[in-house]
């Protein structure tokens, strides 16, 4: 069995796990941290979406050993202390959920596009780039809304630093 | 999943000892045909041996004449490459349409060619500009390098390393993408090379892979128009027939990509 060596979330983990265990598998399972959720588990819907070294990924299609030497930022990651994270703050606020089962996949998903287009986000190209994230309930009206307010937050917090 | 015992080589020789070694190894690269297929368990490998982060085997040269794309490349890295995009801009769009940005972030050029799915896109893209394939063994054109569904020309153990493909004076790629999985319901890339040649492969279409498109080719080596192809009619025999569509209505969706892929081209 291989030792998968990581930072999760910053936070270094070293963890000896069966070569077949999912990245996906290795943080609920194994680090406690279900905030990454398992919708189709064929690699479709993209509830799963983690950051690997900065790129959104879906972890139910990734094994834990290729991910070594890796660091991965799940949807714990984002916020700092109780203030959180720009995309998690405009989801919120533009009721971009409803059961919530999408939403971490979403927002990883989200800030992934905004930092890949920064401000040339239009509506056109988030509703193209979320292709690979299923929702089941909002009709994604209010998810793009989101995504497209956190962009604008980003932007404006990035001019203020 | 099956039980399975994951290896990570430095280099290709280490790969290819140890795929030597194993009983029923596969070779990984981004895991996005890989892995699904082991969780479904109709794969079963004894050994996995990790192939992505060998060094030299990922990264992009061009050059007037030829675009090299190393085996390990991801989907996200063609798309996304100034480079190719001034060399051959039908190649950036096709690889920044397959799948979705987290299928692009892993998989690789090398693992879509190796596993030839009749309906993947890169496979087109190879016919149809006479890329060639090269392994750690060889050069293999690829008219002689697709050999049927899921089939190629590859022995066991042999690992591709890069596929090069010649700068074409134009070509041009549309698909019809099956809106559930985003695989070509069928796609066509057409090319026009240097040397005049014109050369249109079809992918999703046939029940017998990616396969050229001579009637086509010859009428646009004629003159090169959408306009040339209004006429034709194209033959549904051999063509898949499935839940998605008759084969006749991917006869007439050849038609119509391949005119789309001569507007893109221009
Ligand atoms: C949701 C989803 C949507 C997709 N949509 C599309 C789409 O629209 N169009 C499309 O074309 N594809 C699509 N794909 C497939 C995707 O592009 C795959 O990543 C790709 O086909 C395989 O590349 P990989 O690097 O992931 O290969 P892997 O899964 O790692 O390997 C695939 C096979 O190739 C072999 N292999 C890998 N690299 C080499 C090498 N260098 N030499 C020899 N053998 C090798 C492996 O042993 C294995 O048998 C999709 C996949 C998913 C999950
Ligand atoms: S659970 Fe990973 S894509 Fe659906
Ligand atoms: S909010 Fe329920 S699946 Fe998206």
């Amino acid at each position: 069995m291989p030792t998968v060596q990581l930072t999760v979330n910053g936070r270094p983990v070293s963890m000896t796990v069966e070569d077949r265990t999912l990245l996906v598998e290795l943080l609920r399972d194994h680090l406690g941290l279900t905030g990454t959720h398992v919708g189709c588990d064929t690699s479709q819907c993209g509830a799963c979406v983690v950051h690997l070294d900065g790129q959104a990924v879906k972890s139910c299609t990734v094994l834990a050993a290729q991910a070594s030497g890796s660091s991965v930022t799940t949807i714990e990651g984002l916020a700092t202390g109780d203030e959180l994270h720009p995309v998690q703050a405009a989801f919120r606020d533009n009721h971009g959920l409803q059961c919530g089962f999408c939403t971490p996949g979403m927002i990883m998903s989200a800030l992934d596009i905004i930092r890949r287009h920064g401000g040339r986000l239009d509506e056109a190209t988030v509703r193209h780039e979320l292709e690979g994230n299923i929702c089941r309930c909002t009709g994604y009206h209010n998810i793009v809304k989101s995504v497209l307010d956190a962009a604008g937050r980003m932007k404006l917090s990035a001019a203020a630093e | 999943m099956y039980e399975t015992t994951y290896h990570r080589p430095n280099s290709i020789d280490e790969a290819v000892a140890l795929f030597a070694k194993a009983s029923e190894p596969r070779y990984l690269a981004g895991g996005h045909t890989l892995i699904p297929t082991m969780k479904q368990r109709l794969a079963a490998p004894t050994d996995v041996i990790d192939i992505a982060r060998i060094p030299g085997l990922s990264g992009i040269e061009v050059s007037g004449e030829a675009v090299t794309i190393k085996a390990a490349t991801t989907h996200y890295d063609v798309a996304r490459s100034d480079a190719v995009r001034k060399a051959i801009p039908a190649l950036c769009m096709l690889a920044g349409d397959i799948g979705d940005p987290q299928v692009r972030y892993r998989g690789t050029i090398g693992g879509s060619i190796a596993n030839n799915d009749p309906s993947a896109d890169y496979p087109a893209a190879v016919l149809a500009l006479g890329a060639t394939i090269t392994t750690n063994k060889r050069g293999i054109a690829a008219d002689d390098y697709f050999k049927g569904l899921f089939t190629t020309a590859l022995e066991d153990g042999e690992i591709i390393t890069a596929v090069v493909f010649p700068v074409p004076a134009k070509a041009g790629y549309a698909k019809f993408p099956n809106p559930a999985s985003r695989f070509a319901l069928t796609g066509v890339f057409v090319a026009k090379l240097k040397s005049g040649a014109v050369r249109v492969a079809a992918t999703g279409a046939s029940q017998s892979g990616v396969m050229r498109l001579p009637d086509i080719e010859r009428a646009l080596a004629a003159s090169w128009s959408e306009a040339t192809l209004d006429k034709m009619r194209i033959s549904a025999d051999g063509l898949i027939a499935d839940v998605h569509g008759p084969a006749a209505y991917r006869a007439n969706l050849i038609g119509v990509m391949a005119r789309r892929a001569i507007a893109a081209a221009g």
